[in-house]
């Protein structure tokens, strides 16, 4: 062949080399700079020559379905009702459904009675053991564990921090909103609100009947809430049951996730803002 | 294409049924129907295997043993067997399904006829079953352990075998809910931190077998006494080892050479440096909790290694369960996941090879560059890029999303944002032919390439299927045999793609079917796309709701054709109350492990370079190798 498939060879290996420098003269020497939005250019089909990315200077765009070590959703801190209540109920389908088994849960049972409470009294995940496959988050019924995208969990010490309980599993549900805000809004759908499922059956149902005991408590719950709801809100009078409509606009996407009791309390006074604000405009919407 | 070259008097046809009734003709004592609830094939008594081995493949034309395996009937369950049973799977290169047999032998004394002098394939396989299930074949050339080392303490395999950390028979243990008080293994077990030993474990069990006995039991001997001359160029024979930790063998894996000067006399393959009885960890987990398993073993291609348990375990699941088979797109999506693991595969495996060739890391990068593109659609659909635990019974996790979507928050510091479909459509008609004939450019021609790669790593036509090799590999040697053709499964006979097949049997041989295969691949994906467009909306997750899937009685023979070769999942489902969500056996047919089988017939008479180079392009992953 004397060298003619050799130099074809050599000669992709210098294509290559340039189309790496064609794109940094296109890109003026700045390929790199965090503010450019040619990162999603560079990282699509149409991208050319070799592009690294800087890590841990900057970061591969993780999409929404990416899954790392799973966390616990709890309520919104800010949440009128159940600020910071669990979402797990502790059913244990996770822990079951764990193909390493790396979930341990202890139920919580009711002091006096005995009878289990549908939430969880400690959670643990061993994220030495979790092989990130998503078979909890996946079979959760309650929409209550969730894979996070946060995947810089190494340490130094693995013998002390790589169980991680429930106080370091619990994310706000507003964080699961910012991270997978398009399976979010999927997943309220098939709950048939934002709210959790249990509050909504709840809701429907109207207060049942098998526990005396517990009705009498959800009963008591529910008017301390009515009264510190009239207190807050004095516009709010019309139809509660719209609250139950996935609304698209309701998760402010920028807010952080965990701040201090400062931002939480304003956080809340702003969350009652834009409710009274968005009652006063369904009597709006009504009326016209 | 190349024209096939099948002799007509070796062709034999007629359906499995025709098969075993002659089978039952010629033996009529020692076949007997497999009657089983959910089994199929017959049980030939175990004193006539080897005649009846070589009747089925001689007579009834079953040249391709594609799998050989053990399972442990313990007497317990809803099989009242107390023995072990040897469990063959016999194909036809010419196509068709299987031929099952059986071989059933006593626990206590567990011995069988080894098949090798039949099917040089069954080497490996048989070792396996002596290694993991203590059966004993009479007749075995080289009956050594092969994943485990000599001396280990039992047979993993066994039903009544524990192993460290046991906890439960069976997954999901009991400690984990309601009252799951974490601890971690390490602290509870009885070997502590590894060093300080509990008085009462033996320790004379961990007896450590000297290399010299292992080469002994190879034929191996270093002999400097006796000096060759090769026209004047004097050499002794010695041994040399290459790995475990050598960057050419892709792994932990080892090679011992008994070389003459440069050239190879003789190669045995050492591995088991990366197992971790998968099979084991396989049987106390659910059905469904295996399948983030299968990612691990192959995991340049989980997608492929998903596919083949799944359909392995749907075809039990269609045995009497509540269960509705995969709807057309979850078919469609899974056929897409799969061939475009098969480009990822099949650059991968030519990129490595180059390295092995001296071409060090630049193609590698080029190819790497394509195959970003791919694993991003696979993050995107699946959740992670290599482990994708993407399909499940009856089905795909999700549908494909409608934009590869990354949302901007205090994680992700950089967006993305694409139309799925016009990813996937600019990716399968532009981006990756566009690739693929760079590769062909660059390296097809190439004067190194052509001159290491002809004629260096032969395996004749023959051989390839006497040594049950897969994949590429075989039909490098000019074996008509893909799974995808030849036993069709999932959509691929409405399909329309061609069988890569070249005659020559070197490694050029095997780079040129991977190159081919890589294009058949685009032809697959290109007219996968319409069919995404009309399914779109379809469900694909219908059965995934259940997280306990309770699997009916029987035995299954789930097999693809993976990138590497022919992937087969055999599974039990014992069934009992006790256990039905757990397979009572589950093997892997790994295509890399057995396509080690003829390494040493290819290498020997080479040199130590090329030796490297035809590991390479058997396209290994220790992976799979070792389980």
């Amino acid at each position: 062949m004397n060298g003619v498939g050799f130099a074809k060879g050599m000669w992709v290996t210098l294509r290559h080399f340039l189309e790496t420098y064609v794109d940094d003269v296109r890109y003026g020497f700045r390929k790199y700079a965090p503010d450019l939005d040619n990162f999603e250019t560079r990282q699509g089909v149409d991208a050319q020559g070799a592009f690294t990315v800087q890590y841990p200077d900057e970061k591969v765009a993780v999409p929404e379905r990416f899954r790392f070590v799973p966390f616990l959703v709890v309520e919104n801190y800010d949440h009128e009702e159940r600020p910071g209540k669990d979402w797990c109920t502790s059913c244990g389908i996770c822990a079951k459904v764990c193909p390493p088994q790396c979930i341990w849960i202890v139920r919580s049972n009711d002091p006096e009675t005995g009878r289990p409470v549908p939430e969880p009294e400690a959670f643990f995940i061993d994220i030495d053991i979790c092989m990130n496959c998503g078979f909890c988050a996946e079979f959760c019924p309650f929409d209550a564990i969730k894979m996070d995208h946060d995947y810089e969990l190494a340490s130094y010490d693995r013998t002390t921090n790589h169980i991680f309980d429930k106080d370091k599993l619990s994310k706000e549900f507003r964080y699961w909103n910012t991270i997978a805000p398009t399976r979010a809004v999927e997943e309220a759908e098939a709950r048939g609100g934002w709210e959790h499922k249990d509050v909504q059956k709840e809701a429907r149902r109207g207060g049942s009947t098998r526990d005396k005991k517990a009705d009498a408590a959800r009963a008591e719950k529910r008017e301390a809430v009515r009264a510190r709801k009239e207190a807050a809100a004095a516009p709010k009078a019309e139809a509660p049951a719209a609250e139950a409509a996935p609304a698209k606009e309701e998760p402010a996407a920028e807010a952080p996730w965990n701040d201090d009791e400062e931002q939480k309390r304003k956080r809340r006074e702003a969350a009652l803002r834009r409710k009274a604000a968005r009652a006063a405009k369904r009597a709006e919407d009504g009326d016209s | 294409m190349v024209d096939m070259t099948i002799p007509e008097e070796q062709v034999v046809t007629g359906t499995i049924e025709d098969a075993i009734d002659k089978l039952k003709q010629r033996f009529p004592k020692d076949v007997s129907d497999d009657d089983r609830q959910g089994y199929s094939g017959v049980i030939i008594s175990s004193d006539k295997l080897q005649e009846a081995a070589r009747y089925i493949k001689d007579e009834l034309g079953f040249d391709y043993l594609s799998n050989a395996t053990a399972v442990d009937y313990l007497g317990e369950g809803v099989h009242s067997e107390d023995h072990l049973e040897m469990v063959y799977h016999a194909f036809r290169t010419t196509g068709g399904s299987a031929l099952v047999f059986k071989a059933q032998t006593d626990r206590t004394n567990a011995t069988l006829p080894s098949v090798t002098p039949v099917w040089r394939g069954a080497d490996f396989q048989e070792r396996e079953a002596y290694d993991l299930m203590g059966i004993k074949f009479e007749g075995h050339p080289n009956l050594q352990r092969i994943l485990l080392w000599e001396g280990f303490n039992g047979y993993p395999l066994r039903k009544d075998w524990k192993e460290a950390y046991y906890e439960e028979d069976h997954k999901p243990f009991g400690s984990r809910w309601p009252a799951g008080h974490v601890h971690r293994a390490e602290e509870k077990s009885v070997f502590g931190k590894n060093v300080n030993y509990p008085a009462d474990i033996d320790l004379s069990r961990l007896n450590d077998v000297s290399e010299s006995t292992m080469y002994k039991a190879f034929g191996m001997g270093v002999d400097t006494e006796h000096v060759v001359d090769h026209n004047g160029v004097q050499t002794d024979q010695l041994i040399v080892n290459m790995g475990p930790h050598h960057p050419s063998t892709h792994g932990v894996f080892r090679m011992i050479m008994e070389i003459d000067g440069e050239t190879v006399t003789k190669l045995e393959p050492v591995m088991g440096y990366l197992h971790r009885n998968h099979e084991k960890i396989g049987e106390r987990n659910t059905f469904l909790h295996n399948i983030p398993f299968t990612d691990r073993l192959d995991y340049i291609s989980s997608m492929g290694n998903n596919h083949g348990y799944v359909m392995a375990v749907e075809q039990l699941l269609a045995l009497g369960a509540k269960y509705n088979p995969p709807t057309y797109r979850a078919e469609v999506i899974r056929v897409l996941m799969v061939e475009l693991t098969r480009i990822v595969n099949h650059l991968w495996a030519i990129g490595f090879w180059l390295n092995d060739l001296g071409a060090f890391f630049t193609p590698v990068l080029y190819f790497v560059q394509e195959r970003e593109r791919i694993l991003d659609f696979f993050e995107a659909t699946a959740g992670s890029r290599m482990m994708c635990n993407y399909m499940r019974f009856g089905g795909v996790f999700a549908d494909i999303p409608e934009r590869i979507h990354s949302v901007s928050n205090l994680i992700n510091d950089r967006v993305r944002d694409f139309d799925t479909m016009k990813f996937l459509t600019e990716m399968i008609n532009e981006r990756i032919p566009r690739s693929i004939d760079e590769v062909d450019e660059y390296l097809t021609q190439n004067d190194i390439v052509q001159a290491r790669g002809m004629g260096v790593g032969y395996l004749s036509r023959e051989n390839a299927i006497d040594y049950s090799a897969a994949g590429p590999v075989l039909r490098g040697s000019g074996v008509a045999y893909d799974v995808r053709k030849s036993d069709p499964y999932s959509i691929y006979p409405e399909l329309d793609f061609d069988m890569v097949v070249e005659t020559e049997g070197d490694m050029y041989a095997r780079y040129l079917v991977r190159l081919g295969e890589m294009r058949e691949s685009l032809r697959i994906l290109k007219q996968l796309l319409p069919r995404l467009e009309y399914t779109h909306g379809e469900s694909v997750t219908e059965n995934n709701s259940a997280y306990s899937s309770k699997v009916p009685i029987g035995e299954a023979y789930g097999r693809v054709e993976n990138g590497k070769g022919e992937l087969g999942f055999y599974v039990v489902s014992a069934g009992d109350k006790r256990a039905a969500a757990n397979p009572w056996r589950y093997h892997v047919r790994a295509p890399s492990f057995i396509n080690l089988t003829p390494l040493g017939l290819m290498s020997t008479g080479g040199k130590v370079a090329d030796v490297v180079a035809i590991l390479g392009s058997i396209d290994i992953v220790l992976g799979e190798t070792d389980r």
